[in-house]
């Protein structure tokens, strides 16, 4: 290619970049072919997913310290509080003498509307709320995006004590079914008195629904036979 | 045939917008049109909905564009899900699953009253 204008130096240097990228290119692609080769083996990401405030880190932190001795992050009654996803790596949850392992990945309640109003009903200023609001936005969209790229299994958290026919859930159980992801719906909060987990399993009969109390630590051996089934 | 703007009366624009005008479009053109409209102040029905991928890439554009006292986001509604046209077979025998009637509007203007597999009940009202 000839550069009428373009000083040699600059040229040998565009030269060079183009080689580099190819390289980069190159070796991305090596790296992918290899990544589907050894995925079989590795540990499975594992999305918790559903609405805000459906207990999802609280049960994010009851898998974790049950099986490594740590938490993932801090619970709370205000919505969003979860609000970057976070991942637990190589969580090995044993059942019936084999070994499980996987990566969980506590996201943030997805939603279609954020209002920074709502968190000034939880004593919360003006500022702070705004500022909560658009991290909350933020971590929806990075929750999305993970669902689209980068799980390979879904735990859909949902309250039992709610009503699960919301736009929300629709669409993501649609979306989730779409991209043919394994996925678990578990019914939590069944230590409340409105708890309805036949209403939850009536409005998702496709899917496995699995009750529990994260927060009491109520059924959890369903709850790891049932991961250990579905994503071992 | 004249086009009468909102600013002409003092009520709530809805646009039910066909599957045929929406089908050749690209998924961001999709997204684009009907955020435009909501952030608008208008309703938006579409006859076909939106395939589940658009559905999420809906989400998180609406998520990147809210912004304190100006817009707080959407609500949307379909009805529930049914898996059971969209196996192998269901798309052997054309049955897209993907298509349903959807409802779309600025989240301080609508209200879903109730919901279930069968009706969606839902409040407009003005700002």
């Amino acid at each position: 290619m000839f550069y009428p204008h373009t000083p040699l130096h600059e040229r040998c240097s565009e030269v060079q970049e183009s080689r580099m990228g190819l390289l980069t290119e190159l070796r991305d692609s090596i790296s992918r072919v290899t990544d589907r080769l050894f995925s079989a083996s590795e540990p499975k990401r594992i999305g918790i997913y559903g609405p805000p405030n459906a207990g999802k880190t609280t049960l994010a932190n009851r898998i974790a310290r049950d099986w490594t001795g740590d938490a993932i992050g801090p619970e709370s009654h205000i919505p969003h509080e979860t609000r970057r996803a976070r991942r637990k790596e190589n969580v090995e949850i044993e059942r019936n003498g084999r070994a499980v392992t996987i990566d969980i990945v506590d996201t943030p309640g997805v939603t279609t509307k954020v209002d920074y109003k709502e968190f000034l009903d939880h004593d919360i200023g003006k500022d702070d709320a705004v500022r909560r609001s658009r991290e909350a936005t933020e971590g929806v969209a990075e929750a999305m995006h993970w669902l689209r790229e980068d799980v390979d299994g879904v735990i859909y958290v949902l309250d039992s004590a709610e009503d699960p026919f919301t736009q929300v859930n629709t669409m993501l159980i649609g979306i989730i079914e779409s991209r043919e992801l394994p996925v678990l719906i578990f019914a939590n909060k069944t230590d409340l008195e409105d708890s309805n987990v036949k209403q939850i399993a009536n409005a998702f009969p496709q899917h496995e629904t699995v009750p529990l109390s994260a927060l009491e630590g109520e059924n959890m051996d369903e709850v790891y036979d049932k991961i250990a089934e579905y994503f071992g | 045939m004249p086009e009468v703007k909102r600013g002409d009366h003092d009520g709530i624009q809805i646009d039910l917008i066909s599957g045929a005008r929406m089908e050749n479009m690209r998924s961001m053109e999709k997204i684009r049109l009907i955020l435009d409209s909501v952030r608008d102040g208008k309703i938006v029905i579409l006859e076909d909905g939106l395939s589940p991928d658009e559905e999420s890439k809906l989400i998180e554009v609406t998520m990147t564009e809210i912004s304190p006292d100006n817009f707080s986001g959407i609500e949307i509604e379909t009805y529930p899900h049914k898996s059971s046209d969209s196996g192998f077979l269901g798309k052997l025998m054309g049955r897209d699953s993907t298509k349903k009637l959807t409802v779309i509007g600025p989240a301080n203007q609508i209200e879903t009253l109730h919901k279930d597999e069968t009706l969606i009940s839902a409040l407009i009202s003005r700002k």
